[in-house]
């Protein structure tokens, strides 16, 4: 009998499969019409037709980052490629595993500018981790396993591979599995070196004002990453804050957790950050959101970093003890260590701190009021919060404003439940990500918290939530600005507001009754409890227009090129602290 | 918090990668993208069997910087491994330069009596130019190109540095 004979198209179906792969998201075209028909032939893998390819990469981003396995895309040439391109530079801004297929045109026709035709490793090389052009099906399912090999280790991140359509329909008899295949050149380092680590240790052991600032590197390492860290910070009896990426990585409600930090993070956290003495970071970046100016970035504190990506280290802010490792394999070790050393913090001076953040604490910087029949956007979210929290909800968001509310007003206890655009700022993120969430947690609630201009950006996908009645609940917090915008408008630049008005709105309800789906408006703040509970209770997806107070600015606020302790903490302070002309250049 | 270095310094940092398509624009679009010097760079397969290839690079940056690079080197997918050449110890440090100088009477044998001095060698020649060939350390090269200026330097054909470590260990 004549060998098993693959196209290539199979062989790529094939190498999914034996990766686990059961959901991809992605759009058709010429060059990809052979997978296509694969996809046809076969029952194993679903595949999710968005309504744009920059859809499916944010859906697949929505996919990996609830589930933690890795998302895949499948689009065609030309501009299904360049359609995707956004998405890519999301997903390696926040460090999400993703495998984008693209069609090429036959390798005959690449550089004859063909039709549908773009040099999309040449496009995506900066914007993705690594790529693969395949030239000869020979190397097809080699490249497939290394592909997710390379996407999930190390600091995860996406990997496209452009597949020319006569690779996609040639022949082979040969098929490497997945055990078959190791990587030539790439180990990243997982367990840190053992000297740091006992430095390390021994540092937090002697502080007296430490404080653990955590990041998504711990969400990426894997749920039992924020076990141990959350361990190992209850037994030190340390302050906790993390990340807008890093929410969720230790217990949202846990009285150490003094919220996020960073530009509109909280005042204890940040000036935690400020007046520590020992900075524990595990899984973050000191970037620029986190950090402020530079030079005043906690001036008095030695400095622990672990990241698995050296380059991460010694980037934005010089450390004392760098750590090259995976987050949750390093916790787990000094949390070892500790234990067997007995260590605990000096319990005098830990008082001191504490009673130094209750201080902090007490100006409840993130206060407001909500009075009259006007829903404050704050109010809306907490509320959101309230009354959604018993059923853990995956919520994803898009950028901007509500964002941040977002980020302030909900807690998460558990990792994977939130999912934001945070490094590259997606706006038109949270739509397709909750699509991608859904379908990965059928029975659970998930919510998109939106603006209402983000939601304009990828408004398509509502196509996608329809045709596979995707219970999701898509929570518009309208104020009919782009609110960062015009916030910034306001702050830096005397007020006016260019072109950040969102006029020529449709009307949401009509749109999601459009799509078949329900639509809700709420408009008074005495309304707001019911209606939500309403939507909640609602087996299909909604729109939920939630009209709210136009003009409510994100506060606390570390405005641009200043440091932790210059914090605007309402209307009053940004009145009496002009921004700098060093501070405006700034984004 | 550690101070900050404001000293540049240069440096020549030995790369090696998979011989594979788009390795040298990877390399390539990290010095662009993220703003780093390139002062020479150099590639070519090293290792056909095992299809390895070695870049050669200069770059110049503060202490912090250089780390960045060797760090973003490293985790570039098919780079195997990144050594700093004139931190990790000495180095032999060698460029080629192809240099033709055209003219007649006086500069021309002046020009033939300094690439003397310099052991650069004729390997091209007719009634009214000469093409040198010259190896050495790119500061000579520099010195040898200025003292042909004068004496009728039409083209200058550089490879950019290449370097190995002193001593018995490998990359």
């Amino acid at each position: 009998m004549a060998t098993e004979q693959f196209t290539g198209a199979e062989i790529v179906i094939k190498a999914l499969k034996d990766q686990g792969v059961d959901t991809v998201f992605g759009y058709p075209g010429g060059a990809v019409l052979p997978i296509y028909d694969a996809i046809f032939k076969q029952n194993d893998i679903k595949h999710v037709l968005v309504r744009q390819e920059g859809g499916a990469v944010h859906a697949a981003e929505g996919y990996a980052r609830s589930t933690g396995k890795v998302g895949v895309v499948l689009v065609t040439s030309g501009p299904g490629a360049t359609n995707a391109v956004t998405g890519l530079t999301d997903a390696l801004l926040d460090s999400i595993p993703l495998i984008c297929l693209t069609g090429q045109v036959p390798t005959h026709l690449i550089g004859n500018d063909a039709f549908q035709e773009a040099d999309t490793t040449g496009i995506t090389r900066p914007c993705t981790k690594h790529n693969y052009l395949v030239r000869d099906i020979e190397t097809l399912s080699r490249t497939m396993h290394e592909a997710f090999y390379v996407a999930q280790n190390g600091r995860p991140g996406p990997v496209v591979i452009d597949l020319p359509k006569d690779v996609q329909q040639g022949k082979i008899d040969t098929y490497l599995a997945p055990e078959e295949v190791k990587h030539r050149s790439y180990r990243p380092q997982v367990n840190g070196e053992a000297d740091h680590i006992n430095e390390a240790v021994e540092l937090i052991a002697n502080a007296k004002r430490p404080v653990f600032y955590v990041g998504g590197g711990v969400i990426n390492s894997g749920s039992s990453a924020s076990t141990v860290l959350t361990e190992l910070v209850r037994l030190t009896g340390a302050p906790c804050t993390t990340t807008l990426m890093g929410l969720g990585a230790y217990p949202g409600t846990d009285k150490q957790f003094l919220g996020m930090l960073g530009m509109h993070g909280t005042y204890e956290a940040n000036l935690a950050m400020y007046n520590c003495d020992v900075m524990i970071n595990v899984g973050a970046r000191f970037d620029d959101r986190i950090t402020g100016v530079i030079d005043e970035f906690s001036p008095d504190s030695k400095k622990i970093h672990i990241d698995i990506d050296a380059s991460s280290i010694n980037k934005n802010v010089m450390v004392d003890i760098p750590i090259v490792g995976d987050a949750g394999r390093v916790v787990e070790e000094i949390l070892r260590i500790w234990k067997e050393k007995k260590h605990s913090l000096d319990a005098k001076s830990l008082k001191a701190w504490w009673s130094r953040i209750d201080e902090w604490r007490a100006k409840d910087c993130l206060g407001y009021v909500q009075d009259g029949p006007i829903i404050k956007p704050q109010h809306a979210i907490k509320r959101l919060y309230e009354l959604t929290k018993d059923r853990k909800p995956y919520i994803t968001t898009e950028v901007g404003q509500h964002q941040m509310w977002a980020a302030q007003y909900f807690h998460f206890d558990e990792p994977k439940k939130w999912m934001t655009s945070g490094g590259l700022g997606t706006m038109g993120y949270g739509l397709p990500a909750a699509v991608g969430a859904q379908l990965a947690h059928r029975e659970d609630l998930v919510i998109d918290i939106s603006g209402e201009a983000s939601f304009m950006m990828n408004m398509q996908e509502l196509g996608t939530i329809a045709q596979y009645k995707l219970p999701v609940k898509i929570f518009i917090v309208n104020n009919q600005w782009m609110g960062m915008v015009r916030q910034w408008q306001q702050l830096l630049h005397g007020n006016r507001h260019s072109e950040s008005y969102s006029d020529a709105l449709p009307d949401f309800v009509k749109l999601a009754e459009s799509f078949g789906l329900k639509g809700m408006r709420c408009q008074k703040a005495e309304d707001l409890d019911q209606m939500l509970q309403e939507m909640i209770d609602s087996p299909e997806p909604v729109i939920f227009d939630c009209q709210v107070a136009k003009e409510e600015n994100c506060y606390p606020m570390i405005p641009s090129g200043a440091a932790h302790y210059e914090m605007l903490l309402g209307p009053e302070d940004s009145a009496a602290k002009p921004i700098s002309e060093e501070g405006m250049v700034l984004v | 918090m550690a101070p900050m270095d404001t000293n540049i310094e240069s440096r020549t940092i030995a790369v090696l990668v998979d011989n594979e398509p788009g390795v040298l624009a990877r390399v390539i679009g990290l010095f662009s993208g993220r703003g780093y010097n390139i002062e020479s760079l150099t590639v070519t397969e090293v290792d056909v069997a095992h299809g390895f290839s070695r870049i050669t690079v200069v770059t110049s940056g503060t202490a912090q910087i250089l780390e960045q690079i060797k760090a973003q080197l490293g985790r570039l997918v098919p780079v195997h491994r990144v050594r700093d050449l004139t931190k990790e110890g000495t180095s032999v440090e060698r460029e080629l330069a192809l240099i033709k100088v055209a003219g007649a009477g006086e500069k021309r044998v002046e020009a033939l009596r300094i690439a003397d001095i310099f052991r650069a060698r004729v390997v091209d020649s007719s009634h009214d130019h000469f093409v040198f060939e010259m190896t050495g350390q790119s500061d000579k090269l520099d010195v040898f190109v200025d003292l042909m200026q004068p004496l009728g330097l039409i083209d200058v054909s550089r490879t950019g540095v290449v370097a190995i470590s002193r001593g018995a260990k490998a990359l």
